[in-house]
């Protein structure tokens, strides 16, 4: 394995650690305030449909993302409609949503464009393009490090540069304003909030909706940064690997970027060798793909540490009368 | 009185007419999609090829998950479809359970044998064209690396990987052949990103020519060939028009002439069961020529391939199959 192997095996990294990383900001809003999302995935995917769509229609990917935001945070409202306002049962608005996406978006794409549940391939203006980071030509010659800046951390789209600018977003939100304050106190303890006069209802909503608009990002990055266009359920489990990435991170935001960047890691390592060699064993590719799940497991299970979820999660507030 | 008998025998032709129409050829599209612009659309062009020249009509169905083959074949049946022709190795156990239930109906399987007496079954050779592709990859390649993303990992992509590489190598002994399978389930006939991502890395790794067998995954991998500026290999269907600088060529694979031969044998009664392999010979497989390539494509290399496609035609050049004894002599899987 040359330095060369490893700066693109980074570069990858980076690419594939994004949208997980997106989806699991979104989950970390969405949880904290006591609203479990296993619509994450069906989120992302009517994002991708509708991001890469209209972005066909109308040839600017900058209004087909903000379809795609618009989607997503559409569907968060059905998820907070049947969990907060209805008091249902968060699980199964989560995989209604999941099917709904899978659905819809295959029907709309065969009605509106009759290529098999697909989108026209997007050129030009209407994907997203890679940008260079300053100076990214005139460090390369620098050793070890210039490699790395110009090759790995430049080049890519600028919504990449979005989902590592929202980690820091996410963890200055929560942990230090008010509104962070209250939204991590109503996913633990939502009657104290209650009595402190600050509504339930309205905290949980803006947490969703920004779950929304971050799974709206996560969607528009797959069809119009990564691929060229929707294709049929072409999240392929994203949202999950994003979900375990979660508990992984212990619903905090600085883990969250690592626990990604550790399943993107795995997923360019894999990519990239058919075994690995350790010189005394071979691990096979099938083992290094598990392991994000392996791990989570073993997290779950308390062998590292011990992740404690937000304490009122998935229970639905009933204010007492 | 003759009024009414004139009506009768009016109305019985109808009803018998009404009788032939019912027994429509069926067509089940298999997961990927009708228009994966590869394997199930190659058999839809088929269908609506015999379509346009008889004026007949057939049902078709698509399946939405695994779940529904059986149920799915078995409906088409029950509905009056004969023959049923069912695309892709994944409905070789299911059609061997079902086949026995219908005795009247006669099945036509695309890419797998199914040893019942009403079951056509048709292979190709698949070896035989990834090696005609795997020649003109090692000849297009500067890089002397070319590589190969396969979808889900199952012996038949393994039999076109295999084929490419025995190809590559006979054009040049030392060229380093890249391979990789998008996964293990069916989900990796659907995963772009991932089989971009892969593209990347083969680049990464040297590579400028792509051969993807990978159903819709293949849309990503053609993409990144794009992108990345390297050439690319479409399979099954015609797939040059996609990225005209840039793609070498398609491996074609000529679904739509099982099909509409199916569904004329149908119509003649001519209906053979039994295996029936689908070779360079009958055109089968082959490489795909048209405006969109021929820039990229010299007289040497294309005078090499046919040279090559004689001599496997006539036995002088043999490719090894790897469904035959699941092994690859020149690339390890």
């Amino acid at each position: 394995m040359s330095f060369l192997d490893i700066i693109q095996i980074l570069d990858s990294t980076i690419r594939l650690a994004t949208p997980l990383l997106l989806a699991c900001l979104a989950g970390l809003f969405s949880e904290r305030s006591g609203v479990v999302d296993i619509g994450l995935e069906g989120k992302m995917l009517v994002a991708a449909f509708f991001s890469a769509a209209v972005a066909a229609i109308t040839g600017s990917v900058w209004i087909g993302l903000l379809a795609g935001i618009a989607a997503a945070v559409v569907f968060s409202l059905i998820h907070g409609l049947a969990s907060i306002t209805f008091r249902g049962d968060q699980l199964i608005s989560g995989v209604a949503i999941n099917f709904l996406a899978a659905g819809m978006t295959v029907l709309i794409a065969q009605d509106w464009f009759q290529q098999g549940s697909r989108t026209p391939a997007l050129t030009g203006d209407a994907r997203f393009g890679t940008i260079d980071l300053p100076f990214a030509d005139a460090l390369s010659g620098v050793p070890f490090l210039g490699p790395l800046y110009a090759d790995a951390l430049s080049g890519h789209t600028i919504l990449v540069y979005v989902g590592f600018l929202a980690v820091p977003a996410t963890w200055y939100v929560l942990f230090r304003t008010r509104f962070g304050l209250r939204l991590r106190a109503v996913g633990e303890n939502p009657g104290a909030v209650d009595t402190a006069g600050v509504s339930v209802v309205r905290l949980r909503y803006a947490a969703v909706l920004i779950c929304g608009l971050l799974t709206g990002l996560a969607g528009a990055y797959l069809a119009t940064g990564l691929a060229a266009g929707f294709t049929k359920d072409m999240t392929a489990g994203r949202g999950f690997i994003a979900l375990a990435a979660l508990i992984f991170a212990k619903w905090r935001p600085w883990y969250a970027l690592f626990a990604c960047l550790l399943f993107g890691f795995l997923q360019a390592v894999s990519n990239r060798y058919s075994t690995l060699d350790l010189g005394i064993i071979e691990i096979p590719n099938a083992f290094v793909l598990a392991l994000p799940y392996i791990l989570t497991v073993v997290i779950l299970a308390g062998f590292v540490g011990r992740a404690i979820p937000p304490r009122a999660g998935g229970q639905p507030y009933v204010k007492e009368r | 009185m003759s009024l009414m008998t004139k009506f009768l025998t009016a109305a019985a032709a109808t009803a018998l007419s009404a009788g032939a129409a019912l027994a429509e050829p069926g067509l089940i599209i298999d997961l990927g999609g009708k228009f994966d612009k590869s394997f199930n659309e190659s058999a839809y062009t088929g269908a609506q090829r015999w379509v346009e020249e008889t004026g007949g009509d057939y049902m078709e169905t698509e399946l939405a998950s695994e779940a529904q083959r059986e149920q799915t074949m078995r409906r088409m049946a029950e509905r009056g479809a004969n023959p049923v022709v069912v695309l892709g190795f994944a409905n070789a156990s299911t059609l061997e359970q079902v086949a026995p239930d219908y005795p009247d109906t006669n099945f036509v399987i695309v890419d797998a044998v199914v040893d019942q007496p009403n079951v056509q079954s048709i292979v190709f050779s698949e070896h035989q064209g990834s090696y005609l592709v795997g020649m003109m990859a090692a000849m297009a390649s500067e890089t002397g690396t070319v590589s190969f993303v396969g979808g889900m990992d199952v012996p038949l992509i393994r039999k076109f990987a295999c084929g490419y590489a025995q190809g590559a190598k006979a054009v040049d002994e030392d060229i380093e052949v890249i391979a990789n399978m998008t996964g293990t389930t069916p989900a990796a006939w659907n995963d772009p990103v991932k089989g971009g991502e892969l593209t990347r890395s083969q680049i990464g790794q040297g590579s400028d020519v792509v051969f993807a067998a990978a159903g819709g995954t293949g849309v990503g991998v053609l993409q990144a060939a794009a992108d990345e500026d390297i050439m690319a290999i479409g399979v099954d269907s015609n797939q040059n028009y996609m990225h005209p600088d840039t793609m070498l060529t398609s491996m074609v694979k000529r679904v739509d002439n099982a099909v509409y031969d199916a569904f004329t044998a149908a119509d003649e009664g001519t209906f053979e069961s039994g295996v029936e392999v689908k070779g360079l010979e009958d055109q089968g497989v082959g490489y795909a020529m048209d405006e969109y390539n021929e820039s990229l494509v010299t007289d040497e290399m294309e005078a090499a391939v046919e040279e090559a496609k004689a001599g496997i035609i006539s036995g002088e050049i043999e490719v090894h199959d790897y469904t035959a004894d699941d092994s690859c002599p020149a690339l390890s899987l």
